[in-house]
């Protein structure tokens, strides 16, 4: 349906998404949400509200954590992207990913990429967190299924392996 | 039950590694080819007739399907109990988020921006929009008296104890609604073809209800529609009857253009438009003796539907059967109504209208207490329901429950005693005032009274050609672990390893109706189901010789895997038989209400702070009693996720209403709590055990969301020495109370607290 017409206006914009270089062409003020989603196909990032109250879009940025529907993809030129489907080292899930299924992390699901990614950034930043910082760390992801407790299980369970020994 | 190998273990979520790599397909993952998209013109006024519609310049509208009402091949309607809500108004709007055009276009932002250009021109009628204005009548919004439904439940003689009674206390309790808030927004993609029908997938607890929906409005034949569950972003009932009209809209969009159509509601849309908790209303009148024992007494329940029927007469039931709470009434008289508002409808919550009840329930037997003069606990104590009593219902309690113990134990893991000892003293200074509060419930499982009956669930378990098996339900999967608990039963019953069992996704081609996944129903009935089907593999392998008495888990596999590669196939059914024992009287509302129920017990230590005047949670205490807890790990899940919900549900969640539409239908202002909003939630069960259910289980998922509002509320008045009555119970309300009372006492704030 994109005719040539439709197609000026977009610009070229290249980045490295989950350890590949990528080039999408996008309106500039394209969510990098939409463009994960569905121009290359990575679904992990969910829209929850689309407007950066509730974190299921996170993703890292430049090892940053973002909310996807607040980045207009111009601002994602020659970034590192790391979604959740790039986390596991193929089969081998990533240890927080074992935790959260472990502990219980994950129940519906639509907010566990997010939450995950986050509780990663985290430990990165800080490998053993107290449980007030998990908290604080995690309070830009909401999950409406857990009650959060098996999360912060999850996220101890993960920084006492060592999440980030990597 | 040692010997059990399964049960009772934290076996491995079965999807759980599609969701934390992301690779779980939720229904806006899904791309068809030649998709396209589609979206809802809604109402813009509560109620009034629809005079003109306008389809507006600057907008390439052959570009657009449009849909209107006369599209609808079949019945105009989403069939459920009643079928009075339309699928789109045609004439008469009831409601401000009401549908009445579709469009779909390839393009999401040219859709959005065709929805703004149509404009619609109303007769506007007068609204109704509250409880009170609609019991008053003055205007008559749905059938001859705005009234959807009304029981009446009746027990002993009621007229004959008040003059008996030492104490008549009375309250009036209320509860505001409740948007479930599901992270997944509702969505469906339908397709259709000639030959094979409508195909929708979607985001749903409910299949069978969506096909049933989907057979009246396209006027086709049951093997021409299949309704299939995508993976599911949470529920908690928002999507038990709402799916259903999203599935009907994407159906007429697929249907007019011939092409798959996607609908995906944005937040605003999914919080304004989509059901919600039922406001409530509950009034107490108590007969109490000297030593605190409840004579009898009568309850009016009062439920605010919305603008349709839709599923309140059972959310009504539901909050009747429990307006008594965990307590023994000699004497008692409930008086339930729904009435008509012209707010979109209200329809299921977890809990589905039990929480509302309790609330009312735990918040008056507090205000007993203070009357009579005896303790919170005390006064529960006294009250308590006993083996061999009866309930509301007058359903004996034939569990051996005994609620004073589960009390003790609560208060000892709380440390109640102590800390309120502690509270008392160092509530005199300071700005921060601590309280702790009490909750009792109890929570029924399965379809109330004959419910089950009706229903008459079917499930399968089917032989696989590699010697495993695989369980045929209709029951969803949206977090709780439905699937991986119904795995957990097939291979219980079987002998068989975990990973010996698969499930199917729900499809209605491929599964029976083993019933909704509501009603906190799918372990103990379903599951009972499941138990037995599984069974009937087994007989049938030993019956053809494959299978001796004892076996071997590969034996096992290697005798199906054998019968299936003789016979083509192997399969066992399982219908629902209600229990000889269980018998329910639907005119007079008498009888066995529920096959069993769960009980609890929760306590909660608030803290008020006086100069920012909010509340927080500073440690909770969950005790429950749930028959056998067949996955420790997803039962302690469902109790701290029904707990937070419940905390929200008391103190942070505030749908905002004007005209009949949601103000704040914003993650931003409609606030659910925060990994740093929730206290310790400390979670603890007693096993009892229950004939009814698959190895002892009941139900789990709805109890914990009963308790939560009114332990908080109890605390809150614990600590400050005033009650409220209403919720949620924001800062600001805390902030008007304890002004007004200091400016007409002229007292100081202090002395209104203790």
């Amino acid at each position: 349906m994109i005719s040539s017409l439709e197609d000026r206006g977009k610009s070229e914009i290249a980045l490295t998404v989950n350890g590949e270089p990528k080039v999408v062409r996008a309106f500039p003020m394209e969510r990098l949400l939409d463009v994960l989603r569905q121009q290359l196909g990575l679904t992990g990032a969910k829209e929850g509200c689309g407007e950066g109250e509730c974190g299921s879009c996170s993703v890292l940025m430049d090892d940053t954590l973002v909310n996807s529907c607040l980045v207009p993809i111009l601002q994602a030129q020659g970034t590192t992207i790391v979604t959740i489907e790039g986390l596991a080292a193929g089969e081998q899930l990533e240890t927080l990913q074992e935790a959260f299924l472990e502990c219980g992390g994950s129940q519906c699901g639509i907010c566990t990429p997010g939450m995950i990614l986050a509780a990663f950034h985290l430990l990165n930043k800080n490998p053993r967190p107290t449980l007030q910082e998990v908290k604080e760390g995690l309070s830009g992801n909401l999950c409406r299924c857990t009650g959060y407790v098996q999360i912060f299980e999850a996220v101890a369970r993960a920084a006492q392996c060592g999440a980030t020994s990597s | 039950m040692n010997h059990e190998r399964i049960v009772g273990t934290a076996v491995p979520r079965k999807e759980g590694r599609g969701k934390v790599t992301g690779k779980a397909q939720y229904v806006d993952d899904m791309l068809l080819p030649d998709m396209i998209y589609g979206a809802t013109v809604r109402s813009q006024i509560p109620r009034g007739r629809i005079k003109k519609i306008t389809f507006g310049p600057g907008i390439a509208w052959k570009e657009f399907v449009v849909v209107s009402a006369k599209d609808i091949p079949g019945k105009n309607c989403i069939a459920l109990i009643g079928d009075d809500q339309p699928c789109l108004a045609s004439d008469l709007v009831n409601h401000p988020e009401e549908p009445i055009l579709l469009l779909a276009h390839p393009d999401r932002h040219a859709l959005r921006k065709a929805v703004e250009a149509v404009s619609i021109e109303y007769s506007p009628l007068p609204p109704v929009f509250t409880i009170e204005e609609s019991e008053r009548r003055s205007e008559i919004v749905w059938g001859t008296d705005n009234i959807f439904k009304t029981y009446r439940i009746e027990k002993g003689d009621v007229d004959g104890v008040w003059s008996r009674a030492d104490y008549i206390v009375e309250g009036e309790y209320s509860t505001g609604a409740q948007e479930q808030l599901y992270i997944e927004n509702n969505g469906m993609i339908a397709a259709f073809d000639a030959e094979r029908g409508i195909t929708v997938w979607g985001s749903l607890q409910c299949p069978y209800y969506v096909h049933k929906a989907l057979l009246t409005l396209c006027n086709l034949p049951a093997e021409k529609v299949r309704v299939v569950q995508m993976e599911t972003g949470g529920a908690f009932g928002g999507k038990e009857e709402y799916p259903s009209m999203i599935a009907g809209h994407a159906a007429l969009l697929a249907i007019k253009s011939g092409k798959p159509v996607k609908i995906i509601y944005d937040r605003e849309e999914d919080m304004a438009a989509t059901t919600k908790r039922h406001p409530s209303r509950t009034r107490h009148r108590t007969a109490v003796s000297r030593d605190g024992k409840i004579l009898g007494g009568e309850i009016e329940f009062t439920i605010d539907g919305g603008a349709y029927a839709t599923l309140s007469s059972v959310v009504l039931s539901r909050g009747a059967i429990h307006a008594g709470g965990p307590y023994y009434w000699p004497n008692l008289r409930i008086r339930a109504k729904a009435l008509a508002t012209n707010a979109p409808p209200h329809g299921a919550f977890r809990g589905f209208g039990a929480p509302q009840s309790l609330f009312a329930m735990e918040r008056h037997m507090d205000r007993i207490a203070r009357v009579v003069g005896l303790s919170p606990v005390e006064i529960r104590r006294r009250n308590f329901l006993k083996p061999g009593q009866t309930t509301a219902t007058e359903q004996v309690v034939h569990e051996p429950i005994d609620l004073g113990k589960l009390l003790d134990r609560a208060l000892s893991l709380s440390e109640y005693h102590a800390k309120r000892e502690r509270f008392l003293i160092e509530n005199r200074a300071g700005a921060t005032k601590r309280g702790m509060g009490t909750a009792a419930f109890l929570h029924g499982a399965g379809f109330t009274g004959s419910g089950e009956r009706y229903l008459s669930s079917v499930v399968g378990v089917e032989g696989c050609a590699d010697g495993g098996v695989r369980v045929l339900v209709s029951s969803t999967e949206f977090g709780q672990g439905t699937k991986t608990v119904l795995c957990q039963v097939a291979a219980e019953a079987l002998g068989l390893r975990y990973e010996d069992v698969t499930i199917a996704q729900p499809d209605t081609t491929a599964v029976p109706n083993s019933g909704p996944t509501v009603a906190s129903r799918t372990v103990m009935v379903v599951g009972k189901l499941v138990a037995s089907a599984a069974r009937g593999i087994q007989q049938t392998l030993m019956l053809a010789g494959m299978l001796g008495d004892s076996y071997s888990a590969d034996e096992f596999r290697t005798a199906c895997g054998s019968y299936v590669a003789a016979h083509g196939q192997l399969l066992s059914w399982a219908q629902y038989e209600p229990p000889p024992d269980i018998f329910w009287d639907d005119q007079a509302y008498r009888g066995e209400a529920y096959a069993a129920y769960s009980w609890a017990v929760y306590i909660a230590e608030v803290a008020v702070d006086l100069t920012t005047y909010s509340v927080s949670v500073n440690d909770f205490v969950a005790l429950q009693e749930v028959g056998r807890v067949l996955h420790p790990v997803l039962a302690v899940g469902q109790i701290v996720g029904g707990v937070a919900q419940g905390i929200g549900f008391a103190l942070y969640e505030k749908v905002i209403w004007q005209q009949g539409r949601m103000q704040n239908c914003q993650m931003t202002n409609y606030i659910m709590p925060t990994s740093s909003d929730l206290p310790p939630i400390r979670v603890f069960f007693e096993e009892l055990g229950n004939v009814h259910g698959a190895f002892g289980a009941k139900g789990i998922g709805e109890l914990p969301m009963d308790g939560p509002a009114p332990a908080i509320l109890n605390a809150v008045e614990d600590a400050l020495g005033i009650g409220f009555d209403s919720i949620p119970l924001l800062a600001e309300d805390i902030f008007e109370t304890i002004t007004a009372r200091s400016l007409s006492s002229e007292s100081d704030v202090e002395s209104g607290v203790r």
